[in-house]
């Protein structure tokens, strides 16, 4: 039996990274897909010769969804599992005023993933086994006048993975959706995150780990996230409108 | 936000930025064009490992993420690395294949392009010289933003001048370097008590023909106990000197569990009372005579790794090291001179370490020549201050040079009398950082980088 493997889709990101070194530890062959292929190109060697396993980096743009079933289809072998770190933070206010920022934040956050995630997912349901990972976020969870661009997309996907758990979850394929809080990334950096809430991508990678080996469905990065976000939920309408958050 | 080096003195407000925002801003910048002169300083950083203010400026760039392993030869022995990657996880990747580094300093926490920056020396210079004569090549991005590679045919001023060049010739990206063979990750160690410092030093030139060698010294007993020491010499043992247990596995170490000095110490902890009778159980630890046993290699090389953030005993005001290496020749005679001037001041330290170097290898800022060194630390206090801008004077006198890696308070004219290629090594830095990007608070303090416009 070939061992098992992991697709990362957005492997340069800090996250991306800090999955590949989590899931190589763990014995799997790792295949990075993203934009930057000479940086992925040598992630692939550290991963091997840290790790052991077999990596190889592939180029992947999201945005280019066309490609998408092509890309899939070259893989020689498919992946046990896939996890999705891609994401765009974006500039909220300029997005409010050019639409064309906005739907790159809509189509990167969202629709590109539904793209490529399709066309995995009817692989694995044809195949009946593999992991589907989609990391989305908390700013998905209620929208703020911050960052409601980023949310909204993350939104969608979020609900779009909860749809996916319950359509493949007769197939044998298990989703699991990652919503992490604070994470200490080049994404965030120079941002005033608190402390004692920022995570670092390795932590984040272990109980992304932990939360696929233990198929939960949906996993905080953070445990304290859970209990945030439940008091944001709550907060009624009439109130939060009025929030400077 | 505030950063400091290891001896938590001084601290600064600095940006802390990763190499690739960094490289994105740099990019910028030059596609703008702007003629006007960048104010604005910039130095590479790693475990942030040197003990002053080598590491700091007004940006600080971080390579800790800069850090894969491109490539590991284990039929030959060679790597190439990224800039960021930390020693002691290189160190679990070559072991257990049977390699060890060439060189290596006293800690595991430190990044290769920190070694390089530093030029790094073991306890085995006197044998195979510092880190920078294993290296067989280098990338190197400089101040005018370009990628070049440097090795002794290539670039080779460069070469030299990146080789302990503390960072100020540009970002290392990228090391290719030779390995050491090893047949087990054990030391054949002998300790050996010695009286004074006079005995210490016939027994490093008695023991010239062992890889490793180096002295832990009392830095507070006087009179004819001046300099007592500990030396300890060791080999890379065979796996036949191993016991059963160990040559099963010999390249492998069963773990250890790690210890962490968990606050500061208020600064009462560390007195004259208390360093000595630390020093006289450290002393005593050891038997008369000589002492031979088999130690894994972290005890041997890392004994302060064992005690994670050991800097912290020193307290919130901090500490500084002083590292200074005197020409043989006038090591017997100046060595206890300073000795005797530390012991008088009382406020010697805890750990204390003396070696002797062999040839000097060819980095223009380069700290290791041939002659002893001495490193100790003292808690960052004004007597202490005043004891060292002395012994400066005396190591001056004695064609002696202070290590920069450890300072963090040296005057800017001993810097010209301690190393004679300060002037060449300008001439390199500016002919690659017309902007006068790549500065440090110590360069500029020791007018290495300030004084070259």
């Amino acid at each position: 039996m070939s061992p098992s493997s992991l697709l990362i889709l957005g492997a340069t990101s800090d996250v991306g990274r800090a999955i590949a070194h989590e899931y190589a530890k763990n014995g799997f062959d790792i295949i990075l897909t993203g934009r930057h292929l000479e940086e992925m190109e040598k992630s692939a060697k550290d991963l091997e010769i840290r790790h052991g396993i077999k990596a190889q980096a592939l180029y992947f743009d999201a945005l280019d969804s066309a490609s998408h079933q092509a890309f899939y289809d070259s893989l020689d072998n498919k992946p046990t599992g896939v996890v999705s770190v891609i994401g765009l933070l974006g500039d909220q206010e300029k997005g409010f005023d050019d639409f064309n920022h906005a739907e790159q934040i809509i189509t990167t956050n969202y629709t590109a993933l539904v793209s490529i995630l399709n066309i995995i997912a009817n692989d694995f349901k044809a195949r009946k086994s593999g992991f589907m990972i989609g990391v989305s976020s908390v700013a998905g969870e209620r929208g703020r006048q911050s960052n409601f661009l980023y949310g909204s997309a993350k939104a969608g996907f979020t609900a779009y993975l909860s749809g996916l758990r319950n359509e493949m979850f007769k197939h044998n394929v298990h989703v699991l959706t990652v919503n992490p809080g604070f994470i200490n990334t080049s994404m965030t950096e120079g941002m005033d995150l608190p402390k004692a809430l920022t995570l670092q991508p390795e932590d984040v990678a272990k109980d992304i780990y932990n939360a696929q080996q233990k198929e939960r469905n949906i996993c905080y990065t953070g445990w304290y996230w859970r209990w945030i976000m439940l008091i944001i939920r709550t907060i009624p309408e009439t109130i939060f409108k009025r929030l400077g958050l | 936000m505030k950063l400091n080096g290891w001896g938590n003195f001084p601290i600064v407000d600095s940006k802390l930025t990763s190499l690739s925002s960094f490289l994105k801003e740099l990019s910028k910048k030059s596609d703008e064009k702007t003629e006007t002169r960048e104010q604005a300083k910039a130095i590479p950083r790693g475990m942030g490992r040197s003990y002053g203010d080598s590491s700091l400026s007004d940006t600080v760039v971080s390579t800790l993420q800069h850090n894969c392993i491109l490539d590991f030869d284990s039929n030959n022995g060679v790597v190439t690395v990224e800039s960021g990657v930390v020693l002691s996880e290189l160190l679990e990747i070559i072991i257990p294949k049977g390699w060890f580094m060439p060189a290596t300093p006293g800690t595991r926490y430190v990044t290769i392009g920190g070694m390089v920056a530093s030029d790094v020396h073991g306890k085995n210079h006197h044998c195979d010289g510092s880190f920078g004569r294993h290296i067989k090549q280098l990338t190197l991005l400089t101040g005018d933003g370009e990628k070049l590679l440097c090795s002794s045919t290539d670039n080779s001023e460069l070469f030299y001048a990146t080789i302990g060049g503390m960072g100020l010739t540009g970002i290392i990206l990228e090391i290719t370097f030779s390995l050491l063979a090893i047949d087990t990750a054990y030391i054949r160690q002998e300790s050996i008590r010695v009286k004074n410092i006079h005995e210490a030093m016939e027994v490093f030139e008695a023991s010239e023909d062992w890889t490793y060698s180096v002295a832990w010294i009392d830095c507070i007993a006087k009179g004819d106990s001046l300099g007592r020491s500990i030396i300890m010499r060791g080999e890379h043992a065979a796996t036949s000197e191993l016991d059963i247990q160990q040559s099963k596995k010999p390249l492998q170490l069963t773990p250890k569990k790690k210890r962490s000095v968990p606050f500061n110490f208020p600064s009462f902890a560390l007195n004259p009372i208390s360093i000595k009778l630390f020093n006289n159980l450290y002393y005593r630890k050891v038997p008369a005579g000589t002492t031979k046993e088999i130690i894994d290699y972290n005890t041997f090389f890392y004994p302060l790794d064992a005690l994670l953030n050991w800097n912290r005993i020193y307290g919130k005001a901090g500490f500084v090291q002083y590292q200074f290496v005197l020409p043989k020749e006038t090591s017997k005679e100046v060595m206890p001179e300073i000795l005797k001037h530390i012991a008088d001041a009382g406020s010697g330290s805890f750990l204390a370490v003396l070696k002797l170097f062999g040839k000097e290898d060819k980095g223009l800022l380069s700290f290791p020549r041939e002659g002893y060194t001495l490193a100790l630390d003292f808690p960052a206090t004004s007597a202490t201050f005043t004891l060292l801008n002395k012994l400066d004077e005396i190591v001056h006198q004695a064609e002696g040079r202070i290590y920069l890696t450890k300072d963090s308070r040296l005057q800017a004219r001993w810097m010209k009398s301690g190393y004679e290629h300060l002037s060449t090594f300008q001439k390199v830095r500016q002919q690659n950082d017309k902007n006068n990007l790549f500065r440090s608070l110590q360069s500029d303090r020791l007018q290495i980088t300030s004084n070259n416009e």
